[in-house]
């Protein structure tokens, strides 16, 4: 992608010009997520840079953890400001948003692999219109699923219940786990269901011995898409969940509604270190499928 | 299945049928032409169905009753206190429609009783009306709604306006970074990507939030620009609240879903074509129109739908960056469906949300065809 030694001065300045607004696009995506780490440091209850923050040589006294304290529900006196309501809630949320999570993660994938090996069968009957209908959560937009769910789940009492969220998030969640696992199943040689039928492993067997580990990297790649779905989904909570039915997005939008305080941007970083670990993770399987799959990349 | 039954929602009108199924059964015979007022059967069974109807049901009712006409739901309720004395001293007139008339007069108003016209069908068309400004009048005439009532229509007109500005932006500042990922070589391609994906990856609300933080007047990017000494103290820029703010945040945070697309797209062309057009003679611009641009057109259009849909129902980033008036579509369906309890609607809104997008997958499956959506 370097530029060729003969290029001229004006391709040589449209080159850097190109460079730069690459750079400046770069900094747009990202900038805004580690601009809220340092705040979320600050002494102050105002989430702004402070000048003692900004001073040189570092001030320790403009640096500190007490919003994190109240994050955790620990309301001691250096804790607590007249502005910033102190409460369990965000402990409560977090709970809930994990528990959510992983049931609803857990059937997602299940169900989302079982769809995906059945859709990569060569004489699947219908098999544009299946995966039409099921990748639509993923492709309509959330308001108007969330709307349909609402009224669907009031008819049958579902609402307001963490059963019905649950179910709502799986069927947000399991379009992702049916894409990746059926991007694995690109590769995959179906003699090697053959082989192992033929020397004489039952299907589940040859399951769990033979498909299994091979599509493992995209299993996993769909239940991590399948849990930050539902882990990050707050327009079903909202309208499903009842008062005390907390999650961690559903507290920060009531946070940014209401009480704008330090302790949602202790939360945002925490979700960014979130989002970054299961990020590499992803990349690291990706790359380790396509290894195993023999596929090279460039 | 739930959007089924939401579309089922949008036209549905039987629940106030099973509340007065005998009024409006005597309501269908009468003769406007010939009568100025209803007949006596209509006020005598209005009368029993209020006397004896379940207070709960009837409550709904009258909901739906001033979704036509407003006014109805106080008249009704004063009228049934009189009819629960009356029929608590077992006093009953003799003439239904008299004592409905002494009790309040707007029983001898027509209006009302037009009104009821919109109500004895089991499904009705007004939850679109009344999505799109428009009601009916005395003479179920369809008209437009009161000038303070005519919200829907320049909603819908922002959501559009927002969603365009949002995918072309997208689309711009989306396509060069698309182009250095996918000629860059794997290695550092891999960790740009990164960039990318990371804001994919991060809540939406943690996005929201931190753009708040960077546009409010006190926040970082005001700050920034008073240090360098572009604008003065005083001259802070109102970033957020409004719709600036909503376009910038929504571009941010839906730049990923045109980048990926694109990227993919971009990936597998190979490089001998631009060199191929340059060596037959063509200047780099010209390559690039004729060449390149047009085997980019499957990701841009993947990307730009992608964007476009998710956009326009769009509701978190709108409801907490965009401020009082910067409501878009998805804010009012969520405010039906949780504050007024409007589900017609809310429904019907949805609805047309929907028709809207069907049409948009629809002339997509036409140039592309859609199974060219990948996730990067």
């Amino acid at each position: 992608m370097a530029l060729p030694s003969y290029a001229t001065p004006v391709q040589r300045t449209y080159y850097y010009a190109y460079l730069f607004f690459c750079a400046v696009v770069f900094f747009f995506l990202v900038a805004p997520l580690i601009a809220i780490i340092p705040i979320s440091f600050s002494v102050s209850p105002f989430m702004v840079f402070t000048d003692e923050m900004l001073s040189w040589p570092p001030d320790p006294d403009a640096w500190s953890l007490r919003w994190y304290k109240n994050m955790i529900g620990n309301c001691s006196a250096d804790v607590v400001s007249s502005t910033v309501p102190c409460s369990n809630k965000w402990m409560i949320g977090t709970v809930n948003s994990f528990f959510i999570g992983f049931i609803a993660t857990f059937i997602a994938t299940t169900l989302g692999t079982l769809a995906a090996l059945g859709l990569s069968r060569p004489h699947m009957p219908y098999k544009g219109l299946i995966m039409a209908i099921l990748i639509s959560p993923m492709i309509v937009p959330l308001i108007i699923t969330a709307a349909g769910m609402f009224f669907f789940y009031a008819r049958i009492n579902l609402v307001y219940s963490f059963t019905g969220i649950i179910l709502a998030h799986v069927a947000l969640a399991t379009p992702f786990v049916v894409i990746t696992v059926t991007a694995t199943l690109v590769g995959f040689d179906m003699n090697m269901v053959k082989a192992s039928q033929s020397l004489g492993a039952r299907p589940v067997r040859t399951f769990f011995k033979v498909i299994m580990p091979l599509i493992l990297p995209g299993v996993i790649s769909g239940a991590l898409f399948a849990f930050i779905t539902s882990f990050d989904e707050v327009v079903i909570v909202m309208f499903m969940g009842s008062l005390d039915q907390l999650t961690i997005p559903k507290q920060m939008w009531a946070g940014i509604r209401q009480e704008i305080s330090p302790v949602i941007l202790c939360m945002a970083t925490c979700l960014v270190v979130l989002s970054i670990l299961l990020l590499t993770t992803v990349e690291l399987l990706r790359r380790r499928s396509e290894k195993l799959r023999g596929i090279t990349s460039r | 299945m739930p959007i089924g039954d939401m579309l089922l929602r949008s036209v549905d009108d039987s629940q106030i049928n099973t509340v007065f199924p005998k009024t409006f059964e005597e309501y269908k015979k009468w003769d406007k032409e010939k009568d100025q007022l209803p007949p006596e059967p209509v006020y005598k069974a209005l009368f029993e169905e209020l006397a004896y109807g379940e207070k709960v049901k009837v409550g709904r009712a009258l909901t739906r009753m001033n979704y036509s006409k407003s006014g109805w739901k106080s008249l009704i309720k004063k009228t049934s206190r009189e009819i629960k004395k009356v029929v608590r001293k077992d006093e009953f007139p003799e003439s239904y429609k008299s004592f409905l008339i002494e009790t309040n007069e707007k029983w001898a108003d027509p209006s009302y009783w037009y009104a009821v016209g919109q109500m004895v069908n089991n499904q009705t068309p007004i939850y679109y009306y009344n999505a799109v400004d428009r009601t009916y009048d005395e003479n179920q005439n369809v008209v437009q709604q009161n000038e303070d009532r005519r919200v829907y229509v320049k909603t819908w007109i922002k959501t559009f306006k927002v969603s365009i500005y949002v995918t072309l932006f997208c689309l711009i500042l989306g396509f060069p970074v698309a182009h250095l990922l996918a000629n860059l070589p794997l290695r550092y391609s891999n960790l740009l990507r990164i960039f990318v994906l990371l804001p994919f990856w991060t809540s939406l609300l943690v996005r929201t939030t931190a753009w708040i933080i960077m546009l409010q007047q006190n926040g970082v990017i005001n700050g920034v620009l008073v240090w360098l000494g572009i604008i003065s103290e005083d001259g802070r820029i109102q970033m957020v609240y409004n719709e600036t703010g909503t376009l910038i945040a929504m571009t941010q945070i839906l730049l990923p879903f045109m980048i990926l697309p694109l990227y993919s797209v971009m990936r597998v062309i190979p490089k001998s074509h631009m060199r191929a057009a340059q060596n037959l003679g063509a200047k780099p611009a010209l390559a690039f129109w004729k060449v390149y641009l047009p085997q980019t057109i499957p990701g841009m259009s993947a990307g730009g739908l992608l964007v476009f849909v998710l956009a326009i129902g769009y509701f978190i980033t709108p409801e907490l960056v965009g401020g009082k008036d910067g409501k878009l579509i998805g804010s009012w369906i969520a405010y039906h469906l949780k504050t007024t309890l409007n589900w017609g609607l809310c429904a019907a809104l949805g609805a047309i949300l929907l028709g809207i997008m069907l049409v948009f997958y629809w002339l997509y499956n036409k140039i592309v065809g859609i199974d060219n959506i990948k996730l990067g």
